[in-house]
């Protein structure tokens, strides 16, 4: 502790009120329910494509994924890549159709195409599910950085982060946290970048030096094992590929954008974000290799993104940097957990909380409503992340992954491109992906340890879970074929109408669905 | 269409409820009433974004998609070093993010191209200059 601990506390405390700050100036323009949910739909394609970037990039990007190239080497940059890509399969297959339905949460979209309680109930849990599964390693990320950082006990960083999103998703809603994640994907990529540069620039001046060996498969892009590593490889790659969409914090984002076309170009704007981001961490593992053999040792890979400039520079400079890179992977908490508090909170508003708070002055009870939400959104991961043991940040977070891939994405590409999903298929879908890749994620984390082929198909699941998943729905539709809504052909109209088209009136965005009946 | 100006915000608290009920009335109506017509309209511009989607997938199958399975057959690729860098690192840690925004760039110019193909053909007004002004 003692001088150590000082860049890094003044790092946490620069990120905690900058970011308060900017939600409390967020917070003059936020006064209508619009407000809280949606920024009313007002969000330039630029700005919420950092608002994207900024939520998105977790602490599983900015600590994990450089912990865990330096562990395992080239296969583990399928997180990155599946991460990216991920949202390229949204923009192909849901963005601006999503955003044509109007729909502002996955549950929403699940309800007004399928016209179903069931499914949308069905959804709510799931979203929850996901949203909680992802959020507990955002938790366990803030604790083990403010351990390394300030030698703080491991509970404080979940703590402190909790409080923090709490007080910004209750006071802003929406529209302040577009501020606060637009200035976080920045502050993040700097807090990478910089340092990054820094320390190639000693690495050159020391002569280059090269890792420890480099024939022990290090730059293999499969999982080592055979058949069950190429097994692995590809479920990995099908959870990352496929699970993008079914994120409740990132669907959530494309209903804040003005059109589909908006929704395309943010997704655009992001993949470029990503991209650049995720540069980097290679760039940490690499110079881990040659200068953090003691953190390997050790068990500590986990945090090399924020040992690594002590270790390479000493003085005043070093400490400048672990300053920095502190900052950042607090920022990359903050906003994860901001995101996905929003998106499970909205659910958590919509079904369960709006029913408790009195009728009289919608406006206003919604409001406190949302409040409400947050709270239970926010404190029952903050407990899990407490009570439950170790757990790899970016491991988890491919889980979370998995369970999406396995549930929405069958859901929303069916939903979207396809007239003959049911209720009944669409249910079936959902319960045999949710419960196969649910269940293997509650397995992992309880601390089932199999090995060979069972171990592979329960960590990672997505490689069967996502066909079954695709073909009981299918399958379920078939069969129930009579039953599918009588509307479907006209949402699917509305979907895969350009906006540029007569009015949003006549194709039916929000007045038209209203009115009608 | 409500403006993305500041001025008309709308209440939103969740999704319209009851879709299948809205009655539109425009020159949309051989799309929308469920014509002989307006089904061939929506079927075709259906088809063409589908194919487009699942040619970007096709791409990317084929391309990432493979390498897993190809370092699987020839692990001795890995030891290939390309700019001084071993040839999976550079690919999958450098490369891949701009190809991945190619290809979505590339697309987003198809796909709109397409609904705009289709506009032009439901929308037989010639003045289109106002409407589309508005875009973002």
């Amino acid at each position: 502790m003692s001088t150590d601990a000082l860049p890094g506390l003044v790092a946490v405390l620069a990120v905690t009120v900058a970011t308060v700050a900017i939600g409390t100036w967020g917070l003059r323009f936020s006064r209508t329910t619009s407000d809280f949910f949606v920024a009313s739909r007002t969000v330039r394609p630029r700005l919420n494509a950092s608002a994207i970037g900024g939520e998105y990039l977790s602490a599983a990007s900015f600590l994990g994924i450089a912990g865990l190239l330096l562990l395992g080497g080239a296969d583990m940059l399928w997180y990155p890549v599946g991460w990216t890509a991920g949202y390229l399969v949204l923009l192909v297959l849901v963005a601006a159709p999503l955003r044509r339905s109007g729909a502002y949460t996955l549950p929403d979209f699940a309800e007004a195409r399928l016209a179903s309680r069931w499914v949308r109930a069905a959804s709510s849990i799931l979203v929850v599910g996901v949203g909680w599964l992802y959020l507990v390693p955002q938790f366990k990320g803030a604790g083990i950085t403010l351990e390394s950082a300030i030698g703080a006990p491991v509970w404080v960083g979940p703590v402190i982060v909790g409080l923090v999103v709490l007080v910004n998703v209750m006071s802003g809603g929406m529209r302040s946290i577009t501020f606060v994640q637009a200035f976080q994907y920045w502050l993040k990529l700097t807090a990478l970048l910089v340092p990054a540069m820094v320390l190639l620039v000693v690495w050159w001046g020391d002569g280059r030096p090269s890792g420890s060996g480099s024939g022990d498969g290090w730059s293999v892009p499969v999982a080592s094992g055979g058949g069950i590593g190429l097994y692995s490889t590809y479920s990995l790659i099908i959870a990352l590929f496929l699970g993008t969409m079914g994120l409740p914090h990132v669907v959530v984002r494309f209903y804040t954008n003005p059109d589909g076309r908006g929704a395309r170009r943010t997704t655009l704007a992001v993949l470029a974000l990503l991209g650049l981001f995720y540069l980097w961490p290679p760039v940490y593992a690499a110079l881990g290799r040659v200068y953090g053999d003691r953190l390997v040792r050790e068990g500590h890979a986990d945090v090399l993104v924020l040992e690594l400039p002590r270790l390479m520079l000493g003085g005043a400079g070093g400490e400048v940097l672990t300053g920095l890179v502190t900052a950042g992977a607090f920022a990359a908490f903050l906003s994860t957990a901001s995101g996905l508090a929003i998106a499970v909170s909205g659910v958590l508003t919509q079904d369960v909380t709006s029913r408790f708070v009195g009728e009289r002055d919608p406006g206003g009870s919604v409001a406190r409503a949302f409040r409400l939400a947050a709270v239970v959104a926010v404190v029952v991961p903050l407990l899990v992340a407490l009570v439950v043991g170790k757990v790899g940040v970016a491991e988890s977070v491919g889980l979370a992954f998995a369970v999406a891939a396995s549930t929405f994405c069958p859901l929303l590409v069916l939903g979207i491109w396809w007239r003959g999903l049911t209720e009944a298929g669409a249910l079936a879908g959902l319960a045999a992906g949710g419960f196969g890749a649910g269940g293997a994620a509650v397995l992992n984390l309880a601390g089932v340890d199999a090995s060979g082929w069972a171990g592979a198909l329960l960590t990672q699941p997505a490689a069967w879970s996502v066909p079954l998943a695709f073909g009981v729905m299918v399958l379920v539709s078939l069969a129930t074929a009579s039953t599918a809504p009588a509307h479907a052909r006209r949402f699917l109209v509305r979907l895969h109408t350009p906006e540029t088209l007569g009015t949003a009136g006549a194709l039916g965005t929000l007045g038209n669905g209203r009115g009608g009946s | 269409m409500n403006q993305p100006g500041a001025s008309d915000r709308v209440r939103v608290t969740g999704p319209p409820r009851h879709t299948a009920t809205g009655r539109p009335a425009s020159r949309l109506g051989d799309v929308h009433e469920q014509t002989a017509l307006g089904d061939v309209y929506l079927r075709s511009l259906l088809r063409e974004q589908l194919g487009l989607a699942l040619a970007v997938l096709v791409v990317l199958g084929a391309t990432l998609g493979t390498l897993p399975l190809v370092f699987h057959l020839w692990p001795g690729l890995a030891d290939v070093r390309v700019a001084g860098l071993p040839i999976a690192w550079l690919g999958l840690g450098a490369v891949v993010y701009p190809f991945l925004l190619l290809l979505g760039w590339r697309y987003v110019r198809s796909v709109e191209r397409n609904e705009q193909a289709f506009a032009d053909l439901v929308d037989g007004y010639p003045d289109r200059a106002g409407r589309e002004s508005r875009g973002p």
